[in-house]
């Protein structure tokens, strides 16, 4: 059970991001307007962005630290990331995408089981040998995530990626990302401008506006009130 | 003479194959290069796989067998390993033909490249695969079409190049003498029967090229 611990600044022309918080093992919430910085906050934690300063560790692994001089590249992070876009792969199918990720250790038979192990734990497994541009919104979800955790992440990061969904469809795929975690116990980070998405999987919430952290706090603390936020396209 | 000479023609097929496999090498890597890393000297460099495209072909004959020629280093020790020189030979020709085509290479593999969705490229990194991987599994394959399309401009490019063949391999019948080469000859020959098929040969093929090209790099409604 390992913390992820995030202390980091970036300054561009137009923006400056000063944040640290802690993500325990289960879902912190980033929330918060757009251009509140929580998209480029995951993006220094995947590796994609290099901030100025801070230190991005878990537990004990340092995987980035400007004191030291320390870069974890991106590939060897091990972080599952779930853009707002999804990112599959067009010209791979389901099962290939899914496979990709599963480290090339794993024999590749064993890649391809594993993918098609996962996707059927999605209820996607009719999908297998589809390519995405076939998918409804919701079976790129599924497949999305099933990518996401075949690789056995050690943080996984989902970006706003419920936003497009009708309801139920959204009800049902957070409840599957529920379950996942709740048997993985991996720190996740959910960033959402909406409530219901917030309440219904986030087990604490860290209230970003303007590049700062402005609250962090128990998703059942009874003194908290989430901003009301009208949607937008990109935070 | 009876019948027609289709050796030019059969050399110059020869030549812009191989031309364009050398291309492909070469102007994919550096449209690899060009299209994901920042360095200083990029700029530089991206004029000099540009500049055979508005060089004039005599100053590049000149450097090519300057760089090449049997007294140069790499001439020397060509000729010294296969016994034969790079000038006035095929692989002369080879070689003439490809700086041609390099630069259509890179430019149109560049902008293939870079128009692919820069996110599936993080999406490959963040599932751990290394630059490399990221590149030749999700970059490369999504820019095929682009790929093929510069291909085939290479290859149109190449199979019609005069001037730094001329220069670098000279027109030896049988050997270097090329259709483009041939049909000058033929016309300072006053034999213009002798260059009207080699004219319709190159004409039909390249305008084909030129064709294909434009259907692989149409807009596709998404």
């Amino acid at each position: 059970m390992r913390t992820l611990k995030v202390r980091l600044a970036l300054a561009t022309t137009s923006f400056a991001l000063d944040v640290a918080f802690e993500v325990p093992p289960g879902v912190t919430v980033l929330f918060g307007p757009s251009g509140a910085g929580k998209s480029r906050t995951l993006g220094c934690i995947a590796g994609i962005v290099r901030p100025d300063r801070g230190l991005i560790a878990l537990g004990d692994d340092v995987w980035f630290d400007d004191a030291n001089k320390r870069e974890l590249p991106i590939h060897q992070r091990r972080v599952a990331y779930v853009f707002q876009s999804l990112a599959l792969f067009p010209h791979l199918t389901a099962a290939d995408n899914v496979a990709y990720g599963v480290a090339r250790s794993v024999l590749a038979a064993d890649r391809r089981a594993r993918a098609h192990d996962m996707l059927k734990r999605m209820r996607v497994g009719h999908l297998a040998d589809r390519k995405p541009a076939t998918f409804s919104g919701g079976e790129a979800q599924r497949v999305a995530l099933a990518r996401a955790f075949a690789m056995q992440p050690r943080v996984l990061l989902l970006d706003e990626p419920f936003s497009a969904l009708d309801a139920d469809v959204k009800r049902e795929l957070l409840a599957e990302v529920g379950e996942w975690l709740a048997r993985e116990a991996v720190p996740a980070i959910l960033v959402t401008h909406l409530e219901e998405e917030a309440a219904a999987l986030g087990d604490r919430v860290v209230l970003m506006d303007s590049g700062k952290v402005t609250r962090e706090a128990a998703m059942d603390d009874p003194t908290l009130s989430l901003p009301k936020i009208r949607a937008s396209s990109k935070g | 003479m009876n019948g027609v000479d289709l050796r030019p023609l059969l050399l110059s097929f020869e030549v812009a194959t191989l031309a364009t496999i050398l291309a492909a090498v070469i102007g994919i890597t550096g449209a690899a290069i060009l299209a994901n890393f920042r360095f200083p000297g990029r700029d530089i460099l991206d004029v000099l796989f540009t500049a055979p495209m508005v060089m004039p072909p005599t100053v590049l004959g000149y450097y090519v067998l300057v760089a090449l020629g049997r007294n140069s280093v790499i001439g020397h020790a060509f000729e010294a390993l296969t016994g034969s020189s790079i000038v006035f030979t095929l692989t002369g020709a080879v070689i003439a033909a490809t700086i041609g085509a390099v630069p259509l290479v890179v430019k149109n593999v560049r902008a293939a490249l870079e128009e692919t969705d820069a996110t599936l490229i993080l999406a490959a990194r963040t599932l751990g695969a290394t630059r490399l991987r990221a590149f030749f599994s999700v970059q490369l394959p999504l820019a095929t079409r682009g790929i093929v399309a510069a291909l085939m401009l290479a290859f149109a490019r190449a199979i019609g190049d005069f001037g730094v063949t001329l220069m670098v391999a000279g027109d030896i019948p049988g050997k270097t003498r090329t259709a483009s080469l041939a049909i000058y000859s033929a016309i300072q020959g006053q034999r213009e029967g002798e260059a009207t098929t080699m004219v319709v040969v190159l004409t039909f093929l390249v305008l084909s090229l030129l064709y294909a090209v434009g259907k692989l790099t149409a807009r596709r409604p998404r």
